[in-house]
């Protein structure tokens, strides 16, 4: 079956090649060039992935973006003809899982893509646990003391990763490539922001984190089982 | 010492305190001349007054004297209490007209008869100095200041002396004024004078330091507005009250402050304007780019079906909007950083693993060209920094060390001290031209030879890294000789704030390159500049 591609892009131009590019890499694709109608397009469609251009008219990308959020945890790739700190930042903390910076190659946007769809293979039973979380991996479900967190796909990659070794140290660079795909180095605001949101969820009080642990200079850990 | 260094800096700074002490100088002086005159004057005219009534006094105590004398012999015994007697009345007499014009004065009546035993005499003959009875002694009136003794207390004195004739010889007539009032009054006067020269001394102080601070004020005000406009307060201006000529100072530095103001308005509006135009301009463009970057990346990918022509097409496509895109990216990079709104990502960075990345990211352009990279880099060196950057920095200047090498070897290395970290990169290749030291760093600039830049530089990569260093507070620096190869030197402080003093690596010609050439000071003989302080750096290529 077909991964299903949701471009949210006023430029027809560019939503028509993104078109060409990703049909001949097997995605099915719908576009649609307005930010108020991308929320309707998710719940009608239910893509594999969004990607969303950032300037739209109508709704701004990061408000689109919230708004997804709210209510799926579909994987949501920005694509943005800003590299600014705050915007790309901005971006993430308003729910987005990874950003492509225009202008990309095809190739790297591929890559991008189909690191957030390849969760669809089949997992063995696992079950894993950081303190008071425990995680069952096939049903991609977390709870703490049984209460169960909803967490969005690419947040349960990072906290899966960080559990499945609980002793180890993971820099941001080896998170990037394990979490996000990344085969080279990228930029570890990515997982800075995503750590900041998993905690958000899983963490009794973020300030003081239990189960994801910060270790200076280095990266980040799970906390003690 | 200290005192007088002190002294003189604050006699150079308050012009109140130089007025001030010149005035209560000069006024001094002025005082201190016109209290002698009037001293000078005073005694004089009390001493002549003294003097022409004593005159007067004795003369009609002569006539008084001659008159009941007339028929008194000196010589005869019982003189001594006719003299006496004679003294008294000429006394009483006095006293009977009121005090005299003169005032107090005693009487002295003697035989002439100087030298002589028997000489009879009534009165203080004995405060009579000799030279005056001499000169009495030869008939004629005479006048000296001596001192008379009075209840025990030489006191000054008037003396005055005249011969009186009586039947039998002459007799001496003195009379002696004690002066002793009179200098009671001048000291009065004395005093009054120097008291009253030292109040007016005060007073002449503080009106000129009143006045002068009157005028100082309002300077020194201007003096710490114009600091504070200096400082980039531009909104600073002096308050100007009345019309005099403190307030056409402040209207003339007030309408100049304006027109500085509104200049540097227009000159940063005019900044902004161009900035923001870059910015946009490279955002507006990334848009289409993408598309075009897209439907040629497309049409590289199939590529081997299509016709020589059209495929070499497809290739020069690809390869040149590589440039493109890395020039635009460049340019909204540099249009950020001269807007001021880059941000510094700084956190805890292993150096070694960003001079690594950096390299190889570029490793594929050394193994084309055939340049051997020699790396010493040691591990364990931690940094705030922000890492995008730095490996930014590094990878542009071993791309461009690449470029000028000539496939001699390049040298990475890496080097800390408590305070900083250095990355120097070194080529052997065509070097830096003398002149060529203020231009290295600049945008779009080339080298006059044209040679082939493998990596497609934009010529903005070192006017970036550059500001990148700037951006942590680090320097750039470039030293080069031509045929010897080119150095280029990145410092950047442990800690992000710190301000460098110094770099862990020297920047210069290798020590044993320098024997070689027998240089024993490595001295860089172009000139560079530190980033940090605002000079651009120097260098060339």
């Amino acid at each position: 079956m077909k991964s299903r591609v949701l471009v949210v892009d006023d430029d027809p131009a560019l939503a028509e090649m993104l078109t060409i590019v990703l049909r001949g890499e097997g995605f099915d694709t719908a576009v649609v060039g307005d930010g108020t109608r991308a929320l309707p397009a998710v719940r009608e469609l239910r893509p594999d992935v969004v990607l969303l251009d950032l300037m739209l008219p109508g709704m701004n990308g990061i408000d689109v973006c919230r708004a997804i959020r709210t209510e799926s945890g579909v994987p949501i790739v920005m694509l943005t003809a800003k590299s600014d700190t705050v915007d790309i930042v901005l971006g993430l903390e308003s729910g987005a899982d990874d950003y492509v910076v225009k202008p990309f190659k095809p190739k790297e946007l591929i890559a991008r893509i189909r690191a957030r769809v390849r969760r669809t293979e089949t997992e063995p039973a696992e079950q894993l646990a950081i303190g008071d979380v425990t995680i069952d991996v096939p049903a991609h479900q977390v709870a703490r003391a049984g209460e169960p967190i909803a967490l969005t796909p690419l947040e349960f990659d990072l906290l899966v990763a960080l559990a499945r070794k609980p002793r180890q140290v993971f820099t941001r660079e080896v998170l990037l490539e394990q979490v996000w795909g990344y085969r080279h180095a990228a930029d570890t605001r990515l997982v800075n922001v995503h750590v900041q949101r998993l905690r958000s969820k899983v963490e009794r009080d973020p300030e003081h984190p239990e189960v994801v642990l910060t270790v200076r200079g280095v990266g980040y850990k799970a906390g003690p089982p | 010492m200290e005192l007088a260094i002190a002294w003189g800096a604050v006699w150079r700074r308050s012009l109140q305190l130089r007025v001030v002490i010149s005035t209560l100088a000069l006024s001094t002086a002025v005082v201190l001349v016109l209290g002698f005159v009037i001293q000078t004057q005073i005694a004089g005219n009390i001493l002549q007054a003294k003097l022409d009534d004593a005159q007067n006094q004795i003369e009609s105590g002569a006539a008084l004297l001659e008159r009941e004398l007339a028929s008194v012999d000196p010589n005869r015994e019982g003189a001594q209490g006719e003299l006496n007697n004679a003294l008294d009345r000429l006394t009483n007499s006095s006293d009977a007209s009121g005090t005299p014009a003169a005032g107090a004065f005693r009487a002295v009546l003697a035989t002439t008869a100087i030298g002589a035993n028997s000489s009879v005499a009534a009165g203080p003959l004995e405060d009579v100095p000799s030279d005056l009875r001499q000169s009495v002694a030869d008939g004629a009136r005479a006048v000296r200041y001596g001192t008379v003794d009075s209840q025990g207390v030489d006191v000054p004195a008037l003396m005055i002396g005249q011969p009186v004739r009586t039947a039998n010889g002459d007799l001496e007539f003195y009379l002696l004024f004690p002066l002793d009032s009179e200098q009671r009054t001048l000291g009065l006067v004395q005093s009054t004078l120097i008291v009253g020269g030292l109040v007016l001394l005060l007073l002449l102080a503080g009106i000129a330091s009143i006045i002068t601070r009157q005028v100082v004020r309002p300077v020194r005000r201007a003096a710490e507005i114009a600091e504070r406009f200096a400082d980039g307060h531009l909104d600073e201006r002096l308050p100007v009250q009345g019309e005099d000529e403190l307030a056409r100072l402040g209207e003339s530095y007030n309408e100049m402050a304006g027109s500085i103001q509104e200049q540097i308005r227009q000159l940063e509006e005019f900044g902004a304007l161009q900035r923001r135009f870059t910015s946009d301009v490279s955002h507006e463009l990334r848009t289409p780019l993408t598309t075009v970057r897209m439907a040629a990346d497309v049409l590289y990918a199939s590529r081997e079906e299509l016709l020589p022509a059209l495929r070499r097409s497809s290739e020069l496509l690809v390869t040149e909007l590589d440039r493109f895109e890395a020039l635009l990216g460049d340019l909204l990079e540099i249009s950020r950083l001269d807007a001021g709104v880059a941000e510094l990502g700084a956190e805890r960075t292993d150096m070694h693993t960003v001079v690594v990345r950096a390299v190889e990211h570029v490793r594929g352009l050394a193994d084309e060209t055939g340049t051997p990279l020699e790396l010493e880099l040691p591990t364990g060196i931690y940094a705030d920094v922000d890492p995008r950057r730095v490996e930014r920095i590094v990878r542009n200047l071993v791309a461009n060390a690449i470029d000028h090498s000539e496939a001699k070897p390049v040298q990475v290395v890496l080097a800390a001290d408590e305070h900083a970290v250095a990355v120097l990169v070194r080529d052997h290749g065509v070097g830096l031209r003398p002149g060529e030291a203020s231009l290295v760093f600049n945008r779009f600039w080339r080298a006059e030879e044209s040679r082939a830049r493998r990596s497609g530089g934009t010529g903005l990569g070192l006017s970036i890294a550059v500001e990148d260093a700037r951006l942590h507070g680090g320097w750039l620096q470039a030293w080069g000789v031509p045929g010897e190869g080119a150095v280029f030197r990145l410092t950047l402080p442990l800690n992000e704030g710190d301000v460098l003093e110094s770099s862990p690596l020297p920047l210069g010609p290798e020590p044993d390159t320098a024997r070689r050439v027998g240089t024993s000071v490595p001295t860089p003989p172009l000139g560079f500049a530190p980033v940090g302080d605002g000079v651009p750096a120097g260098g060339a290529r």
